[in-house]
C-alpha cells in the first residue's frame, strides 16, 4: 500500500463564492460559503463535518461531488485534479447520500427504476443483470425485493434513506459523501440508519465524508472531525482528541449543546447567545469573535492563522504560535 | 464477515406497503372530481361529433338553396328537416356548426401544440441553465408580453390573408408566452430537489436528466397550460373571423357564423345565439377541465 499516503480526496485552498441579488433592485453582493478550505480525505477513514446549519458543510459536499465547481483552489482525487477527471469515471468512485430522503428519490418513478439508474447510465449489464444486481443491493440496505415496484410516495422515510443508500452503492464506490443522511429522520429510525452505514463501511471498505450539524452523531461514526465555521475550518482533531479536549472555543460550545437532553432534535443550542452572523458581511477579525466567550481586541481585528500541529490544526488566537 | 441485513436493522414499518402507487391516486382523485368528469365528457362529446362530422351531420354544410334562407330552427316553430334551421344562404346551420367543431378543436390543439412546444422548450431551458440562458429567454416574454395579441395577428392576417392554416400558425407563435412562464418556474422549482442532483452525481447527461427526471415531475402543469391555452387560441380563431380576418368564408367556423349573422341579429337573433352558446360551452368546458386537472395533481393535494 505504497499510494497509501495519498490522500483518495482532497481540497486545496478552495473558495466558492456565490454572488447573491438583496431585493429586487439590489446589487449583487458576493457571498463565501467556503472559505479557503483545504481537507484531506484519507483511504478508508470517516471524517467527520459539523458546523451550524449554512456554514457551508453541503456547498464543500457539492464541490466534492464536482456538482459545484469551485472559485478557486482544486479539488484532487487520488492525486489528480478533478477537472481532468472524466465525468462518469468520476460518478463511479464517489456517490453522494443526501438529507432528504423525500427529495432525493424521484415521485415518478419506481424503486428499481431509480436504483438501476447507475447502471442504465453507465451502461453496466443487461437488463436480467441489473434486475440482479438491485435485488443484491435492496438485501443489503434490508429492503424486500419486492418494493421494486413500488414508488417512494408509499415508503416511510427510513425507507426511502434505504433505497438512497442502495442507489449510492450499487456501483460499489470508493468514497461516499454522506450530507446529514439521519437529520430528516424520525429519531426512531435514525440510529438504524447509523448502524447501518456503519455497517457497509466496513463490508465494502469505504471512505466517507460525514456531514452533521449535530456532534453526537460524528462521535457515533468519524475517525476524524473537521469543525466548519462560516465556510472554514476552525479545528480538525482526531474524535478522540477532539471530544476530551477540544481547543477551538466553538467547537467547545458544539460539545456543550450535546449534552442538552435530546440533541438530535433539530439544530443543536449552542448557548452561544448571539444567533449566526450574516454570512454576506462576516465579522472582522476573527468571525467567530462576536459569539467567543474569551474574544479579545485581538480577535476583533485579526484573523488568527490556522495552526497545523500533530493534534490536527486549530484557528484562534488563543492558540496561535 | 459477511453482512446479513440484521432483524434489529429491519424497519417495524416494512411489512406493509400496501399504499396506492402515484397512478392509482391520480386515477381515484381523477374520476372523483365533478368539474373535471363534466368539462371532459362535453369535451369528449364534442371532439367524437367533430371526427365523425360526415356521418352525425345531416346535410351538407357548403350546400345552399336559396329558397329555403333563414328557416327558423325547430324549437321556434321550423322543421324537422333543418333542426336548427338554415342561415342567409340557406345552408342547414346544424351541419355548419358541426363541420365548425372541427375548425375550433382543431386550431386549439394545433395552435396549442405548437406554442406549447416552443413555450416549453424555452421555458425549462431557462429554469435548468438559469444564468444568461434564463436572461434571454425572461427577455422574450417581457417582449411578447408587451405585443397586443389580437392586434398582432390581425395585423399578421390581415398581411397574409386569412386562412386555416395562417390563423394556427400565428396564433401557434403568439400563445407561448404561458407556456414559458409557467415551465420556467416549474423547472426552477425541480432543479433544486435532491433527486436531480443525484442524477447529476450519477454522471446522467443533461437531456437525460431534463426527459427523465425534470420533465415527468412539471408533466401535471403542462397539461394544465394546454388545456387552458386551447380555449385562448379557439376565442382567439372566433375573434380573429368574427373581424373578417380569420378563417374565410365559406368554410364553417363558429365565429364566422356569429359574424354572418350579426346583421340579422334583432330580427332572428337565433342566428349569433346559436353558434354564441356553442363556443361558450366548449370554452367553458376546457376551462374546467384545467381547473379540474389543476386540482387533482396540485402538490399539496398529494399524500
Ligand atoms: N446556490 C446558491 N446561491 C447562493 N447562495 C448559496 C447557494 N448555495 C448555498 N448558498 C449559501 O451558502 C451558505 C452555505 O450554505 P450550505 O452549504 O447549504 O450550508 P449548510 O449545508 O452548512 O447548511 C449559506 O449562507 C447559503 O445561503
Ligand atoms: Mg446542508
Amino acid at each position: 500500500m505504497s499510494q497509501s499516503d495519498t490522500p483518495v480526496l482532497e481540497l486545496r485552498n478552495v473558495t466558492k463564492t456565490y454572488s447573491v441579488k438583496q431585493g429586487l433592485f439590489g446589487k449583487s453582493k458576493p457571498l463565501t460559503a467556503i472559505n479557503d478550505v483545504s481537507i484531506k480525505l484519507a483511504r478508508g477513514e470517516v471524517l467527520g463535518l459539523v458546523g451550524e446549519s449554512g456554514c457551508g458543510k453541503s456547498t464543500l459536499a457539492k464541490i466534492l461531488l464536482g456538482l459545484e465547481a469551485p472559485t478557486s483552489g482544486e479539488v484532487l482525487v487520488d492525486g489528480q485534479t478533478l477537472g481532468g477527471q472524466d465525468r462518469l469515471a468520476l460518478a463511479r468512485r464517489i456517490q453522494p447520500i443526501f438529507q432528504d430522503p423525500y427529495s432525493s428519490l424521484n415521485p415518478r418513478k419506481n424503486i428499481y427504476d431509480i436504483i438501476a439508474l447507475p447502471l442504465r447510465v453507465h451502461g453496466i449489464g443487461d437488463e436480467a443483470s441489473r434486475q440482479k444486481s438491485v435485488r443484491e443491493i435492496l438485501d443489503i440496505v434490508g429492503l424486500p425485493a419486492r418494493v421494486m415496484n413500488n414508488y417512494p410516495s408509499q415508503m416511510s422515510g427510513g425507507q426511502r434513506q434505504r433505497v438512497a443508500i442502495a442507489r449510492a452503492l450499487i456501483m460499489k464506490p470508493e468514497i461516499v459523501i454522506c450530507d446529514e443522511p439521519t437529520s430528516a429522520l424520525d429519531v426512531s429510525v435514525q440510529s438504524q440508519i447509523l448502524n447501518l452505514l456503519n455497517e457497509l463501511r466496513q463490508e465494502f471498505g469505504l471512505t466517507y465524508l460525514f456531514i452533521s450539524h449535530n456532534l453526537a452523531v460524528i462521535e457515533h461514526l468519524a475517525t476524524r472531525v473537521a469543525v466548519m465555521y462560516l465556510g472554514r475550518i476552525v479545528e480538525e482533531a482526531s474524535v478522540g482528541g477532539l471530544f476530551d479536549a477540544a481547543r477551538h472555543p466553538y467547537t467547545d460550545a458544539l460539545l456543550k449543546s450535546v449534552l442538552t437532553p435530546e440533541p438530535e432534535l433539530g439544530i443543536p443550542d449552542t448557548h452561544l447567545g448571539m444567533s449566526y452572523p450574516n454570512p454576506i458581511a462576516p465579522p472582522e477579525g476573527c468571525h467567530f469573535h462576536p459569539r467567543c466567550p474569551a474574544a479579545s481586541d485581538l480577535c476583533k481585528s485579526k484573523r488568527p492563522t490556522p495552526l497545523f500541529d500533530p493534534n490536527g490544526r486549530i484557528e484562534c488566537h488563543l492558540h496561535s504560535p | 464477515m459477511t453482512l446479513a441485513p440484521s432483524t434489529n436493522n429491519v424497519d417495524p414499518l416494512l411489512q406493509d406497503i400496501v399504499g396506492p402507487t402515484p397512478g392509482q391516486q391520480l386515477r381515484r382523485r381523477f374520476f372523483g372530481h365533478r368539474g373535471l368528469m363534466i368539462g371532459a365528457s362535453v369535451v369528449a362529446v364534442l371532439l367524437v361529433i367533430a371526427l365523425l362530422a360526415p356521418v352525425v351531420a345531416p346535410h351538407d354544410p357548403y350546400a345552399q338553396d336559396l329558397l329555403a334562407r333563414m328557416k327558423p330552427p325547430v324549437f321556434l316553430g321550423g322543421t324537422w328537416e333543418h333542426i336548427l334551421g338554415t342561415d342567409h344562404l340557406g345552408r342547414d346551420y346544424l351541419s355548419r356548426l358541426i363541420y365548425g367543431a372541427r375548425v375550433s378543436l382543431l386550431i386549439g390543439f394545433v395552435a396549442a401544440l405548437i406554442s406549447g412546444t416552443i413555450g416549453t422548450a424555452m421555458g425549462v431551458a431557462a429554469g435548468y441553465f438559469g444564468g444568461r440562458t434564463d436572461a434571454v429567454v425572461t427577455f422574450l416574454i417581457n417582449v411578447r408580453l408587451a405585443m397586443p395579441v389580437v392586434l398582432v395577428a390581425l395585423a399578421v392576417v390581415a398581411i397574409l390573408g386569412g386562412s386555416l392554416q395562417v390563423v394556427i400558425g400565428v396564433l401557434g407563435l403568439l400563445l407561448w408566452d404561458r407556456f414559458a412562464v409557467v415551465m420556467r418556474a416549474s423547472t426552477l422549482q425541480v432543479r433544486g430537489r435532491e433527486y436531480v442532483s443525484a442524477a447529476q452525481a450519477i454522471g446522467a447527461s443533461t437531456p437525460r436528466i431534463l426527459l427523465s427526471e425534470i420533465m415527468p415531475n412539471i408533466l401535471n402543469n403542462l397539461i394544465v397550460v394546454i388545456t387552458l391555452e386551447m380555449a385562448h387560441a379557439i376565442l382567439l380563431e372566433a375573434t380573429l373571423s368574427f373581424l373578417g380576418l380569420g378563417v374565410q368564408p365559406p368554410t364553417p367556423s363558429w365565429g364566422l357564423m356569429v359574424s354572418e349573422g350579426k346583421n340579422m341579429m334583432l330580427f332572428e337573433p337565433w342566428l349569433v345565439l346559436i353558434p354564441g352558446a356553442v363556443l361558450f360551452v366548449l370554452v367553458l368546458a376546457i376551462n374546467l377541465m384545467g381547473d379540474g386537472l389543476r386540482d387533482v395533481t396540485a402538490p399539496e393535494n398529494r399524500s
